[in-house]
């Protein structure tokens, strides 16, 4: 028997209550993520449970009991209290999916800081437009990735420290370097956790958007009634389930369902930290004995073209349930997956700023493949028309997806940029950017996104981040970056660039255009394809017609050009 | 061989790693977590630029990437 039973009678009967009284929350009490996610779940007489086995390159393992997460959080929480750290300071998280980047998060949710997780394959450039948006006090990182902060710690005097997490003792530290060796620091036991509320902030995570630099969205610690309640009915968390996530935390999905969704639930989870390869992904289920997997539509399309002779090598018979995130699963994953591992997964929408599962496919309901699913019970969530704001008044129709408010995961603000809040809200409705349709029976289905935003492997990339980027390569005059299909990844990064005089295109160039924009934002936005161009296609006014080159590369119409310049 | 082999990994250092940490002919790079999937492709362009040759989409796979070795393995096909 599935945790959420019948959808429909979940629906008539919900209230956010039921997840307030399961983690025995009163509306005005102190609530706090880091020690519902370890403290409790020890009260609860789970404490030598099993929380988290970390698996590293060349197998290397790990296992943290409840009542050893428990402790390492108290010693991180300690030690950054020690340093100085006071609630709401941002703490930032940089570091592969090692253990203290999730005993790190906790730790930092129980001093009452803020944790600002931020992906380690950024780049300098990227990592410092976050970093000075949210005046971050103090980066925990790893030695590997610790020379992208050092190349630009002068131009940010607000960052007091650089704490590495593996630091040689043999090597000296630079100024404002301090080592964290959670190994070598006396165990805390007892810990006095900050008292956070409802509405005090937890996490703050940056995403993309067409226009402008990565908005911070802010969260907050009751966002944890969505995300242990969501985790419980979607992803179907039980307490002998074994749950790998494979997002990673630098993301959304890898802290409200690799962290937060989880430990709040008290199951023991898997993480995996090196790269992918369907071998080895099977192996990690097979070894571990997963029941409950949580992963993306990328990952799942990388497995089926890997194809279904090396399945055949593993026992995967303990998968239990399936579920993916991140972008559109298109149906025809869904089919393989029932055919290969005799279960499909199930589609979840949400994005960074609802913090928690929105839409979704739930156990035990009729799958449609392709289908976005129905809306969370509690969610009320529906398709918009574009001009008016309005819902339509027939299913089949096209137009905005649009939730109505006040959901406990609910970003409560992008960080120092109020006016692009604002307009995320339309006559009453969140608007998160994406078009879809309803039909007769409930189910949404997904069309794509309502603005430039590209969409690779599941993360959002700002086509103007990597303009921008472009611009400062000295061979670039101008550029226009757009999405491009792509199987695997659904969509990627293409320019189109033209040169600047004395510069012409050529195949090493384009290669060391690539690798510019890799290294200072993040191999996700790296073109994966640069076409040099003679000139943009821009209106009478001089904006790029980004349109034009997209619907370019989808085959599509152009449609009007009336406003085109030389039309 | 022991020049491509030599090329490669220098160029896996440079590009691609951004602290001392060693890499060997036989370091896994891809399941090693030093070459993403995504920077594969820059690491691909490299070689087909380099070697003056086109390697399939389909023979780029993580497994072929995953060391200094089987790179030069692959690149030797299609120097052929």
């Amino acid at each position: 028997m599935s945790n959420i039973g019948s959808y429909d009678e979940r629906i008539k009967n919900f209230s956010w209550a039921i997840a307030e009284q399961e983690l025995d929350y009163k509306p005005g009490n102190v609530i706090n993520i880091g020690w519902y996610c370890s403290d409790r779940i020890c009260q609860m007489g789970k404490a030598d449970k099993l929380g988290l086995i970390w698996e590293g390159q060349g197998g290397v393992e790990k296992k943290y009991t409840y009542n050893d997460i428990r402790i390492a959080t108290n010693t991180i929480g300690q030690f950054l209290r020690d340093l100085g750290i006071k609630p709401e300071d941002r703490v930032c998280l940089f570091m592969d999916k090692i253990p203290e980047l999730y005993l790190g998060f906790l730790g930092i949710l129980k001093t009452g800081a803020i944790a600002q997780p931020l992906f380690s394959a950024f780049g300098d450039e990227s990592l410092f437009i976050r970093l000075e948006n949210a005046q971050t006090r103090a980066v925990i990182t790893q030695k590997k990735h610790a020379p992208k902060v050092r190349k630009i710690i002068e131009k940010m005097p607000w960052l007091e420290y650089l704490i590495i997490v593996d630091q040689d003792p043999a090597k000296p530290l630079q100024q404002r370097e301090v080592a964290l060796n959670l190994e070598e620091l006396p165990k805390v036991e007892k810990f006095e956790i900050h008292p956070t509320y409802a509405e005090s902030p937890s996490v703050l995570h940056y995403t993309s958007g067409t226009t402008g630099q990565p908005k911070g969205v802010k969260h907050v610690h009751y966002s944890l009634i969505s995300q242990y309640l969501t985790s419980k009915w979607v992803l179907d968390l039980q307490d002998d389930d074994i749950y790998w996530c494979t997002a990673d935390p630098g993301w959304v999905t890898g802290t409200s369902y690799g962290i937060i969704g989880a430990f709040s639930n008290g199951v023991t989870q898997c993480v995996m930290d090196s790269g992918f390869s369907a071998e080895n992904w099977y192996r990690f289920i097979e070894k571990h004995r997963i029941t409950m997997w949580y992963s993306a539509p990328t990952a799942i399309r990388s497995l089926m073209k890997a194809g279904d002779e090396v399945i055949k090598k593993f026992d995967l018979s303990c998968l239990r349930h399936l579920a993916s995130v991140g972008e559109p699963l298109n149906s025809e994953a869904v089919i393989w997956s029932e055919k290969v591992f005799g279960k499909p997964f199930l589609d979840t929408y949400w994005q960074t700023e609802t913090g928690s599962i929105m839409i979704s496919n739930y156990p035990g309901m009729k799958i449609k493949p392709g289908s976005m699913g129905k809306p969370f019970p509690g969610i009320t969530a529906t398709v918009i028309d574009a001009d008016k704001f309005e819902p339509f008044g027939e299913t089949g129709k096209i137009g905005l997806i649009a939730i109505k408010p006040g959901w406990p995961s609910m970003m409560r603000m992008y960080w120092n940029n109020e006016e692009t809040y604002k307009n995320k809200f339309k006559n009453g409705w969140y608007l998160p950017g994406d078009r879809s349709s309803i039909d007769n029976e409930g189910y949404f289905w997904f069309v794509g996104r309502d603005d430039d935003v590209i969409n690779t492997g599941g993360h959002l990339v700002s086509p103007f981040e990597v303009e921008s980027a472009l611009l400062e390569h000295p061979a670039v005059a101008e550029s226009a970056v757009v999405a491009k299909p792509d199987f695997v990844n659904m969509e990627v990064v293409k320019a189109f660039v033209t040169l600047k005089p004395g510069f012409v295109g050529s195949k090493d160039l384009d290669l060391d255009i690539m690798n510019f924009v890799r290294k200072k934002l993040s191999p996700l936005a790296m073109p994966q394809e640069i076409e040099f161009i003679d000139s943009l296609p821009k209106t009478r006014s001089g904006k790029i017609m980004r349109r034009i080159l997209h619907a370019k590369e989808w085959g599509e119409e152009i449609g009007d050009t009336s406003t085109l310049e030389n039309d | 061989m022991e020049d491509m082999k030599e090329i490669i990994k220098q160029y896996v250092i440079n590009e691609y790693v951004e602290d001392d940490s060693e890499v060997t002919f036989d370091t896994p790079l891809i399941s090693g977590g030093i070459v993403d999937s995504f920077s594969m492709v820059s690491l691909k362009r490299f070689l087909e630029n380099k070697y003056k040759i086109s390697i399939p989409d389909d023979k780029a796979t993580p497994e072929a990437f995953d060391s200094v070795n089987k790179i030069c393995l692959l690149v030797n096909e299609y120097l052929k």
